[in-house]
């Protein structure tokens, strides 16, 4: 809106009382503005962690060639596969403004479930084996839903419980057992080897996990209700939104993700005892942080997560290439998770401000 | 009580519903029946039981005892979802978006257009903003996020989702709270084409005009119960004044006369580009000036650069002749300015802390010792501003959030006032608050300009500007158009400058300034 610089008198004239509603043009380019800058926020996040990613990968393979080699950038996505799937069910969580400290011990229990079923029935078809172990994911989903949304306990202190609960039932079972690759039917070890056009098998997991859950979040009613609880968890109980009962849903999802990874954890390794995926938990935060999902909920996207499970994974393999002391790792991950926050403030804050100007301007 | 004239059968009935919290009857044996076509008003001050009677319409409050009854069957409504599914729609007081979400989002969440496989058609939800913005005769983009947006325009969000589900009842709690006149106009052009579909209209407001200008019937409550039930034609404003507070109420604004002195506030030049620009002016001990206009004038913008919550661009602010720094509440309290902001929910009070605590905020380094606050003397403080300004809460130490907002305003005001400030701004004192009340903030305003305080008004309410203020600022797009006297000033004058319309534009434009407010939009 034009805006005389002339001293104001009453007596002016036609000057519109409605501030809105008057210069159609202008409004209609100033309300697409708005839309630019929300989806400029999506791309900035996603982009600036591919960017990172690409910068990472292009310095370290300058150094070291091999580091693009066919077989490195197979490891790489080897690597990142059962991060991704937990970064995938930790975003769905962590949307809704909730956490989910326990899927390093789902994990870990479905891996050696995994492994008893095979030493039980070596004939167990794989499809059936990976069924076991979600459907393991589930139940400890269940207990941590229940919690949750029916008890109403907080799911930071209800999932760090059940991190130790899980873990504990794990060590009572494995009893200092260790099961080893050998005792893995080979078509169960085929899963963690092969490959299809090039691409490992374990990585298609994570790829179809990663498309269903963007897929979901997006285009579906109760994957958007997710982002409205997060948001607003009051509003979202006026909006008539079941709030406990999708609550529950995305423990039982992060559950059986993690059941999901803890199979393929098995397939990877075959050695398993009961301290796999112990400690992963904070790496998937970490790598949800460092994708671009709001800690505080409502926003941020699976892919962002994958990006930021990647970048760990590739930070991980990078810095013994660039011969850098392992000691630095954590520091990176810890100054990376911390940049990703800075910019997610700054990107929240001038976006606020933007589009502040934007209705000044405009309305 | 007078038979109802409006013929047909009630398309909701409430019957001998009651609803308690703890010791508190916030609903007793209450009875409403509300007739498809027919607007029905519910007035009465805060804490009567208005919002808890919408809790229960809106299914977030099942009652206690006593049966709701839609198109002549019993309805159980047992969450939300139940009364959305039964065609209720709710408006409430304090718009409830979600932030993150984008506009069209918020308007369909949960009732999203589906295509195959039952996902969300984001095209066809975009287009059907579009068309509710279009009947609103609103221009808000569907894709920008709900963050950010004033709170007339939430509040227009929220209309237009009740508009979205085609609801058989539309309840609106004081849907006209944060609007300014033309668009108080627009929502009722809807609401009557509304009422003309046959739709059952539940309307809450504490602006009388806006009561008697859109509604068929009216319903005074008092203390939880039901006073009266007559159609409006039949009553008029001291009827109904009475009737709420159960006593006649003397004088809403009890506007000392005062002698004022020198200038402690004086503001310079100040600038904030884009929002408002080279606002100059003087507030002098003793004397209550009223800064006037409509809503996204730049008002709240102003009062809030000068208390350092916003920065500025240029300009200069002076307290007592000194300059204050920019952007530094704390050095604008220490100079003895305070400021009672105009989200009370949002800036004023801390909701989930108790009465007390949010009464002492201001104060916890004047009454701590060595470093640290007692409860006890925290409490003594707060029971001193409690009782002198008479804040109805069942115990100091329930959380602000359990009060009405009245009682809330109150608290807000005890917190500034128990710092002895200089110079007081408040920014829309008495919205949202009921008539009893708001007599008692403005007689304290009076009282405080008469004890040589300099008292800074923001209303969007013309009567409260007329009555109050010694001298009356227009702001009309940013800038400090004009200035009145008090004994210039009427309605007429304020509405041109603040519209910058001519005389006869003015008229029909003003909204809920004028008596009648009932011009088409």
């Amino acid at each position: 809106m034009t805006r005389t610089t002339e001293p104001s008198t009453v007596e002016r004239g036609h000057e519109p009382a409605d501030r809105r509603g008057n210069e159609p043009g202008e409004l209609a380019s100033a309300g697409q503005a708005g839309a630019r800058l929300v989806r400029r926020r999506f791309v900035v996040r996603e982009l600036g962690i591919a960017i990172a990613l690409l910068a990472l990968v292009g310095v370290t393979a300058a150094r070291n060639s091999d580091f693009l080699s066919v077989q490195s950038i197979k490891d790489l996505l080897l690597g990142a596969t059962i991060l991704v799937v937990l970064a995938v069910g930790q975003t769905i969580v962590v949307i809704t403004r909730n956490i989910d400290l326990s899927v390093g011990s789902i994990l870990g229990l479905s891996a050696f479930a995994t492994g008893k079923l095979f030493l039980a029935l070596p004939d167990t078809p794989v499809v059936l084996a990976i069924l076991a172990g979600v459907g393991l994911g589930v139940l400890c989903g269940i207990v941590n839903g229940g919690l949750i949304a029916v008890a109403r306990v907080p799911a930071l202190v209800v999932t760090l419980g059940t991190l130790y609960v899980f873990r504990g039932i794990d060590f009572s079972w494995a009893a200092g057992q260790q099961i080893n690759a050998a005792d893995m039917p080979r078509s169960f070890k085929n899963l963690g080897t092969q490959t299809v056009l090039g691409v490992p098998v374990l990585a298609l997991f994570a790829v179809v996990v990663l498309l269903a859950a963007g897929f979901y979040l997006r285009s579906y009613r109760s994957g958007r209700d997710l982002y409205a609880i997060g948001s607003d968890p009051q509003a979202a109980r006026l909006a008539g939104i079941p709030v406990g009962r999708r609550v529950f849903g995305v423990f039982v999802a992060s559950g059986a993700l993690a059941g999901l990874a803890g199979v393929l954890y098995a397939a990877r390794f075959g050695t398993l005892d009961a301290n796999a995926g112990t400690g992963m938990e904070l790496n998937v935060v970490a790598a949800v942080v460092v994708g671009g999902v709001a800690i505080f909920g409502g926003s941020g996207s699976v892919y962002g997560a994958a990006l930021g499970a990647l970048l760990l994974t590739t930070i991980g393999s990078a810095l013994p290439v660039l011969r850098i002391d392992p000691f630095w790792q954590q520091a990176v991950v810890g100054a990376l998770i911390l940049a990703a926050i800075g910019l997610d403030r700054a990107l929240t804050f001038r976006m606020a401000h933007r589009l502040t100007e934007v209705d000044a301007r405009g309305a | 009580m007078s038979e109802l004239h409006e013929s047909g059968p009630a398309l909701l009935a409430v019957s001998g519903v009651s609803k308690s919290f703890g010791a508190v009857h916030a609903l007793v044996d209450m009875d409403l029946e509300l007739r498809a076509g027919v607007v029905h008003s519910l007035v009465g001050e805060n804490g009567a039981g208005k919002s808890t009677l919408v809790k229960i319409l809106a299914g977030v409050h099942v009652p206690d005892t006593g049966t709701l009854t839609l198109a002549g069957r019993p309805v159980v409504l047992s969450g939300p979802a139940d009364a959305r599914a039964a065609g209720i729609a709710v408006i409430y007081q304090e718009p409830t978006l979600f932030p993150d979400l984008s506009v069209a989002e918020n308007i369909f969440i949960g009732r999203q257009p589906l295509r195959s496989l039952r996902r969300i058609d984001a095209a066809q939800m975009r287009r059907r903003t579009e068309d509710l913005f279009g009947r609103l005769g609103v221009r808000l983009d569907p894709d920008r996020p709900a963050r950010g947006l004033s709170i007339a325009d939430q509040q227009l969000v929220e209309i237009a989702k009740a508009l979205s589900f085609d609801a058989r009842v539309l309840v609106m709690d004081e849907p006209t709270a944060a609007l300014s006149g033309v668009e108080v106009e627009r929502l009722f052009a809807v609401v009557r084409s509304l009422r003309q579909a046959g739709v059952a209209i539940l309307f809450i407001s504490h602006r009388f005009d806006e009561v008697f200008a859109l509604s068929q019937q009216i319903t005074v409550m008092r203390d939880g119960r039901k006073v009266s039930t007559d159609p409006a034609s039949e009553l008029d404003v001291p009827t109904l004044v009475r009737r709420m507070v159960g006593r006649e109420v003397a004088d809403l604004f009890p506007k000392q006369d005062t002698e004022s002195g020198d200038a402690v506030l004086q503001v310079r030049g100040l600038t904030r580009r884009g929002v408002f620009e080279q606002v100059s002016f003087d507030v002098r001990r003793g004397e209550i000036v009223a800064l006037a206009g409509l809503v996204g004038a730049g008002r709240s913008e102003v009062v809030r650069a000068i208390f350092g919550v916003d920065r500025y661009d240029e300009g200069e602010v002076l307290v007592d002749g000194k300059s204050l720094p920019r952007g530094r509440p704390a050095a604008a309290m220490a100079a003895g300015l305070a400021l009672v902001p105009e989200d009370r929910r949002q800036q004023g009070l801390v909701m989930e802390l108790s009465v007390e605590r949010n009464a002492t905020l201001t104060r916890r380094w004047a009454l701590a010792r060595l470093g640290l606050l007692r409860r006890r003397t925290e409490r003594r403080a707060a029971q001193t501003w409690a009782q002198r300004l008479q804040v109805k809460a069942g115990r100091l130490s329930d959380a602000v959030s359990t009060l009405s907002g009245g009682n809330q305003q109150k608290v807000v005001l005890a917190k500034w006032l128990s710092t002895s400030p200089k110079v007081l701004i408040v920014d829309e004192p008495t919205r949202g608050i009921d008539v009893a009340t708001k007599a008692e903030v403005h007689r304290l305003m009076s009282e405080l300009a008469g004890a040589g305080v300099a008292v800074l008004m923001v209303s969007s309410e013309l009567p409260e500007v007329l009555g109050m203020a010694d001298r009356i600022l227009v702001m009309h797009e940013g800038r400090l158009v004009r200035e009145i006297p008090r004994h210039q000033a009427d309605e007429e004058s304020v509405m041109l400058a603040a519209t910058g319309h001519a005389a006869r534009e003015a008229e029909t434009g003003a909204g809920p300034w004028t008596g009648e407010g009932g011009g088409t939009a």
